[in-house]
């Protein structure tokens, strides 16, 4: 907490990239009997969601499978148009959608994938694949020398170091770390101010993770950048994130700094997250029947809270109504949507 | 301790024959006693899932077990060599005995077969002559078992979601109530609340039934909460077994030390964490020596150039933990 605070107070919290009532739904095939009827009907992916990355922050999206947690970050790299809702990029509406405006905005905002074995061209060299976004972002300079300088750059950032030894090398003969690392430095090649990372470690081994993770902490220091780190491991989002959201079912339930969320969740689901994530150190004891169910259809998400169905504290206002944002005092934006904390409950 | 079921002795895994072949796993010793949950920890390439296949005899080619012995202790029987096993004898002793539930068994379900259908199937295959009747009974009764209601057996395997998928996979492997079942990465693939839900039900089931479980996962903080025995594996050794809590409390080896801080913590202060310089190891060309030395931050000279022997570590006599490391150099390794 004093961590983000400091942060908070050193003024580097410029917003770069802000959503508001970001919403996707996609679009799906009638079959049979419903090609009579009007209307199309929709996978609800992600729902009414409001987002603000910062320069030098990490931002935390944290869900399991099928919470729209990567459409969100598709949406934010304009990869999927967006249903409604709107983005700024410092300051400016976005409005795109291919050739030129989508190649300036892709030069400020970067994306890296959760598979680096699927990400890279397997038939291309280190080199090729970094050349490529330097080239299409006009940072390659205009000699050779320019463009060596800048590919040996790109590799020492990420620290593959002497980067001589890996600018040849194709994406097999490298380690999953390594290839991460490949492609985060060809995200750094266009320069970015935003960093969209879509479990940047889950595919990697475990003893190499926290190599990549603090490699993106220190490009944030060094370079500004502003990241959102989506994952499905609350744990690492507090170790990693100033602030975490947690999505639930194509909605963020709950908000706020990273530390409060995780030692004081409000949300009842954030609350069965967290009980479930695996933890050493928990008492035997401890170990409560968190719950049962699963995650709701998006085609035709439950009305109210779409946790209803699985919340232990539901009420009949759950049912029907769907919760705004409440503000917690416990914590800086610490907001959960829970009719639990609505103006009403008590508490 | 309670007496053993499974018994590995020296076990290697080749890929391949001869100079060229690539040595998976090398040397493993492992003992798996009644009832207790065996967890098997490791990284992507260290061989966990060859030893389970090997044990097991499902190795597929060019994978070859170059020497070894797999002794499963029968009830009031004398023990029977797995490997030794011709056909028939493996025929009647897999699934009965020794069920495995696969690394993405959510995927393992034949699609265009009902649920009931494959559960059926393999009671069939080991009793013939069990009525239909008596096996849908059965297979009612295992859905039961591993909480699905007994509506879905009518099911294809698409209209059950990623959870419910993989429960069917493990009530399967309880078709024939084994006394061993082998789990390779069984909740990697889910979500972990619904990795919680299905934990606790084998916890729960393993105390009602009885059987042994072997657990191989990458994810040690989820071993050190489930099993009740830890074994690490590097590079196709095994190089610390201990009690789960006294591996967490207090582990010997600076492999298992960095992979349990390779893990972020829930709950407590909020530390810098490094997880472990380098990469795992090619199994094509391993390092002289313990296989970790090139990553291990107490390195010594002798670790370059000696393989360390699994052990009871002399500082810790007396207890029943084993180490392979030079840090613990091994008093007397006739235990």
């Amino acid at each position: 907490m004093t961590h983000s605070t400091a942060a908070a107070a050193s003024g580097t919290t410029e917003v770069v990239l802000e959503a508001s009532g970001l919403t996707k739904h996609f679009p799906i095939r009638k079959r049979g009997r419903e090609l009579l009827s009007r209307g199309t009907r929709g996978v609800h992916a992600v729902d009414d969601v409001d987002l603000v990355l910062r320069r030098g922050r990490v931002t935390a999206l944290v869900g399991e499978s099928g919470s729209g947690k990567s459409t969100v970050a598709r949406l934010l790299a304009q990869l999927h148009p967006q249903t409604s809702g709107t983005l700024r990029l410092g300051g400016e509406e976005v409005v795109v959608k291919r050739g030129r405006a989508f190649r300036a905005y892709s030069k400020r905002v970067q994306m890296i994938f959760q598979d680096p074995f699927a990400s890279l061209n397997p038939v291309h060299t280190v080199r090729y694949h970094l050349t490529r976004a330097l080239k299409i972002h006009g940072r390659a300079g205009k000699t050779a020398q320019d463009l060596e300088q800048a590919l040996t750059d790109l590799l020492t950032r990420v620290q593959l170091s002497p980067p001589e030894r890996y600018l040849d090398k194709f994406p097999h003969e490298l380690s999953g770390g390594q290839r991460q690392r490949v492609a985060i430095a060809r995200a750094l090649g266009a320069d970015p101010e935003v960093l969209l990372a879509d479990e940047p470690v889950s595919m990697l081994d475990v003893s190499i993770r926290l190599g990549v993770l603090n490699l993106l902490r220190d490009l944030k220091d060094r370079l500004l950048l502003a990241i959102l780190y989506i994952t499905h491991d609350i744990a690492s989002a507090r170790y990693f994130a100033d602030e975490t959201f947690v999505m639930y079912a194509g909605r963020v339930v709950e908000g706020g700094d990273s530390e409060t969320v995780t030692q004081h969740p409000a949300h009842p689901y954030t609350q069965l997250l967290i009980d479930s994530a695996p933890d050493p150190d928990r008492p035997a004891a401890e170990d409560k029947d968190g719950g049962s169910g699963e995650p709701p259809s998006l085609i035709d998400p439950p009305r109210g809270c779409r946790f209803n169905p699985r919340c232990p504290f539901a009420m009949d206002i759950c049912r029907t109504e769907v919760p705004p944002p409440f503000p917690l005092d416990d914590g800086p934006g610490h907001f959960a949507a829970c009719w639990l904390y609505g103006e009403g409950a008590a508490g | 301790m309670s007496d053993a079921v499974l018994e590995i002795r020296g076990l290697n895994v080749d890929y391949g024959l001869g100079a060229d072949a690539v040595h998976a796993v090398r040397d493993v010793n492992l003992t798996l006693h009644r009832g207790e949950v065996l967890g098997l920890a490791g990284e992507s390439g260290s061989g966990k899932s060859t030893l389970a296949y090997g044990m097991t005899r499902l190795l597929p080619p060019p994978g070859v077990v170059a020497s070894g012995e797999v002794l499963y202790h029968r009830d009031g029987g004398d023990p029977v060599d797995v490997l030794r096993m011709d056909h028939a004898q493996l025929r009647a002793f897999r699934w009965a005995e020794t069920a495995i539930v696969f690394q993405g068994a959510m995927n393992s379900l034949n699609p265009v077969h009902r649920v009931s259908t494959q559960l059926t199937d393999v009671i069939k295959a080991h009793d013939p002559r069990s009525t239909t009747a008596s096996r849908l009974a059965r297979a009612r009764e295992l859905l039961a078992l591993v909480g699905i209601a007994p509506d879905r057996l009518d099911s294809y395997p698409h209209q059950l979601s990623g959870g419910m998928r993989q429960r069917v996979m493990i009530g399967m492997a309880l078709a024939l109530e084994p006394r061993v079942v082998i789990m390779d990465e069984p909740t990697t693939a889910l979500d972990v609340v619904v990795q919680r839900q299905i934990l606790r039900q084998l916890v729960d089931l393993r105390e009602r039934l009885g059987f042994s479980v072997v657990f191989i996962t990458h994810d040690l903080s989820l071993l050190v909460e489930f099993s009740d025995r830890i074994a690490i594996m590097y590079g196709g050794r095994i190089v610390e077994e201990a009690a789960a809590a006294d591996l967490y409390r207090d582990p010997l080896h600076p492999y298992s030390d960095g992979l349990l801080h390779s893990f972020p913590a829930l709950r407590g202060p909020r530390r810098e964490l490094t997880g472990i310089p380098g990469a795992p190891p090619d199994l094509r060309s391993m390092p002289s020596g313990c296989s970790f030395h090139p990553r291990c931050p107490r390195a010594m000279e002798r670790c370059g150039v000696e393989v360390p022997v699994l052990g009871v570590p002399g500082d810790r006599r007396g207890s029943d933990r084993t180490v392979a490391c030079w840090l613990h150099p091994v008093q007397d390794n006739r235990f």
